[in-house]
């Protein structure tokens, strides 16, 4: 969280910005990472998606395949260094980079690895802390949003206001809180699979409270907790909506939500 | 205590069933953090507090035998007798003898999570000795034959009606209502009263133990403990070394840290400090004190990558923020110790070939590492346990395989992106209409209790996006 604040004035220099696409939204959701990419040219960036990039290698290090992990930081680390700042659309991702990363190492490539941490943001706490979005060109979004809030964003980069004010901003949203936004929604990674029945528990706690927070669309920063609390809903016929909170942002999305069909 | 957390997998899922049970748990789970979050706050400067504290545990910890030695001999000096221990048998019997010497019948104990960790009842109930849990909730519990589910409130798992059906059962006291939980708090009281004053033996824990003083602090809201140390004749104080700290106001800041993070009380009803039997002009006391600091591989948690896990001070707020201990509760970890801190513990006291499970019984959400008061790592330390897990090989191959087959392919960008961009482009096709599939190939764990989302469609975002530069368009 400790980050040099880029002090000098919005100048028209733009500024040259990595985009991590992360591993789930370019395998489960691309319009999480063009969202991502409209978003920050429309904040003045110049964006560019590395072709090395692959994943930032949570699933091995939370498992404790720590040896695996290594070298998938490492290789992430090589992919990202040269950029003046690396943007993810996920808080888990973000702090995997910006917490975990500098604990793998020692000598040289722990001091790599915090010269990227101190350069990697989470997309919604950069847009509101380094690049400014200007005002909105798309219609107000006429629909009830919720938010809920992913843990590592939460806990280790301080991501909770940056979401509602831009959706504020940006949509013209007043987010309806969840009951319990503290709690975790039972995805962890691994865990969700490795212990499913207490995870779909969680789950089930998060998706009623966010059934009484009487909106429609279900937001979020991590497209792990969304994929997980969709398929939940799915199973028990909740019909609740799930976005990224990037393509709320981008503009009226009109494409299927998380795990709908065009059916 | 029998050690059951290798069925944490069965007894966990069996956990969540129990409606009635599951409701209470929530219940717990939004009021105590609510409450500690009201006093943490009411007091100002919590987490400075906090962090004041853990350097003095860590200082305590590099000089522990500077200030055991302190504490020993402090202790001495007033009249106590004190002993070291290396494992729950020696704790077991010494205890055992100290009654035997004093042809002792019956042992009135305080809430004591050490002789929970040694099974010291069994081993006294089998001698022929009168035991009685004093604290409410472990009453409770000691009268149903079952386990604390929780470190601070043992039977916060029984509703009130569970314990009037098991009062009016145990107590012969005839016709009478019980309706309400004063009726029923006020017939424990009695009941115990008389106890208290038959007993021969009184054994308690203790919150933290004073180097400087050679004296033991105890926190309660039942005065229980009070009755237990002062009544009988003779005084068993049972805890583990790394209750050391050096000074009084130390332990002071211990315990305003302790009932916030514990209860949400600014104060517990007492607090108290014991430093010896009772001296010749003392109209009361204990005549004989005895103190026994148990290690039971404490020692070689010191010597470990774990040894700020000694920092905790059993406030319960890891177990009350945890999501998947108020999911199951605490009778599914299967042994003394439950949520975070005994998911860490466990295995380090016991074995993780028995517990290692409980280390992956973690969403890593932090929520814990951000309540306790002793800024203990814990999603670090349950991590760093389910490498130990993997290098141990314990974790199932095919999860280990999988795991280091899916970091190896991370590592071969074009091979990840081809695997990849033709199985999300077939699943984004056949999952198209429905949006999600309700089973699929090799994802059992997630597919048995939730739909799998289908991808987007268009394939990955690495080949869509490849595309669009080839068309040669500006536009990401």
């Amino acid at each position: 969280m400790d980050k040099p604040h880029p002090k000098r004035k919005r100048s028209r220099q733009r500024r040259d910005v990595a985009l991590m696409i992360t591993c789930l939204a370019d395998l489960m959701r691309p319009s999480v990472g063009f969202s991502a990419i409209r978003l920050l040219e429309r904040a003045g960036c110049r964006v560019t998606v590395p072709e090395q990039q692959t994943c930032c290698g949570q699933p091995a290090y939370n498992s404790g395949e720590v040896d695996a992990a290594v070298p998938v930081a490492r290789a992430a680390i090589e992919t990202f260094e040269p950029f003046d700042y690396v943007v993810v659309p996920s808080g888990s991702c973000a702090g995997m980079l910006s917490h975990h990363y500098p604990a793998l190492f020692e000598g040289e490539w722990h001091e790599r690895a915090l010269a990227l941490s101190a350069k990697t943001w989470e997309l919604t706490r950069f847009l509101t802390e380094v690049a400014r979005l200007p005002a909105p060109r798309h219609k107000p979004l006429e629909r009830g949003v919720t938010y809920h809030d992913s843990c590592a964003g939460l806990r280790e980069l301080g991501v909770h206001q940056q979401p509602r004010q831009l959706l504020q901003e940006q949509c013209g949203v007043q987010v309806s809180e969840l009951g319990q936004n503290q709690v975790c929604c039972g995805f962890g990674g691994t865990f969700c699979a490795r212990m499913p029945d207490i995870s779909a528990k969680m789950a089930d706690d998060k998706l009623d409270n966010a059934v009484a927070s009487g909106a429609s669309v279900v937001a979020g920063g991590d497209l792990g907790c969304l994929l997980h609390l969709s398929g939940r809903a799915r199973r028990r016929g909740l019909k609740l909506e799930f976005r990224h909170v990037a393509e709320l942002l981008a503009g009226d999305p009109r494409g299927p939500g998380i795990g709908e069909g065009r059916e | 205590m029998k050690l059951a957390s290798n069925e944490f997998m069965q007894a966990s899922s069996a956990a969540l069933l129990e409606e009635d049970k599951a409701q209470r748990r929530s219940l717990i789970g939004q009021f105590l953090p609510l409450a500690r979050d009201a006093a943490a706050s009411a007091y100002g400067d919590f987490d400075g507090l906090r962090a004041h504290l853990k350097r003095v545990r860590r200082h305590t910890m590099a000089h522990l035998s500077h200030y055991l030695e302190q504490f020993e001999e402090a202790a001495v000096q007033h009249g106590n007798q004190v002993h070291f221990v290396a494992d729950a048998e020696q704790l077991n019997s010494k205890v055992l003898s100290i009654c035997q010497a004093h042809s002792a019948r019956r042992v009135a104990k305080g809430k004591s999570m050490v002789t929970e960790e040694t099974g010291l009842n069994e081993l006294l109930l089998k001698a022929g000795l009168d035991v009685l849990e004093t604290d409410l909730g472990e009453y409770i519990i000691q009268q149903a034959g079952e386990t604390p589910s929780h470190i601070v409130g043992p039977a916060l798992h029984k509703s009130l009606a569970e314990i009037r059906q098991l009062f009016l059962d145990k107590h012969t006291l005839g016709d009478r209502d019980l309706e309400t939980v004063s009726e029923v708090v006020e017939e424990a009281r009695g009941v115990l009263r008389e106890k208290f004053l038959a007993a021969d033996v009184g054994i308690i824990g203790a919150n933290a133990l004073i180097a400087e003083h050679g004296t033991s602090m105890l926190v309660t809201n039942e005065g229980n403990g009070d009755l237990c140390a002062n009544l009988p004749p003779v005084l068993i104080v049972c805890t583990t070394f790394e209750r050391v700290l050096p000074r009084a106001e130390d332990a002071m800041a211990l315990q305003r840290l302790l009932v916030r993070s514990a209860t949400g009380q600014p104060q517990t009803c007492y607090t108290s400090f014991y430093t010896g039997p009772r001296r010749e002009d003392d109209v009361d006391g204990p005549l004989e004190t005895h103190i026994i600091l148990l290690d039971n591989r404490r020692s070689d948690i010191l010597a470990s990558d774990y040894s700020e896990m000694l920092d905790c001070i059993r406030c319960g707020a890891c177990l009350n923020h945890c999501p998947i201990y108020i999911g199951v509760g605490g009778h599914a970890y299967g042994w003394v110790y439950p949520g975070p801190m005994g998911s860490v513990l466990t295995p380090l006291l016991t074995s993780l070939e028995q517990a290692h499970h409980l280390p992956n019984a973690c969403t890593s959400c932090g929520r814990c590492a951000e309540v306790c008061p002793a800024n203990i790592p814990l999603p670090d330390l349950l991590r760093d346990l389910r490498q130990d897990e993997s290098v141990q090989q314990l974790k199932p191959a095919r999860w280990r395989n999988g795991l280091r087959l899916h970091a190896w392919l991370l590592r071969h960008p074009g091979l990840y992106r081809n695997l990849t961009g033709w199985t999300m482009s077939v699943l984004g096709l056949l999952g198209k209409r429905r949006g999600a599939f309700r089973r699929l190939p090799f994802a059992g764990g997630w597919t048995g209790q939730r739909d799998f989302p289908a991808p987007e469609g268009g394939g990955t975002f690495m080949r869509q996006y490849a595309a669009r530069r080839r068309r040669g368009g500006k536009r990401g």
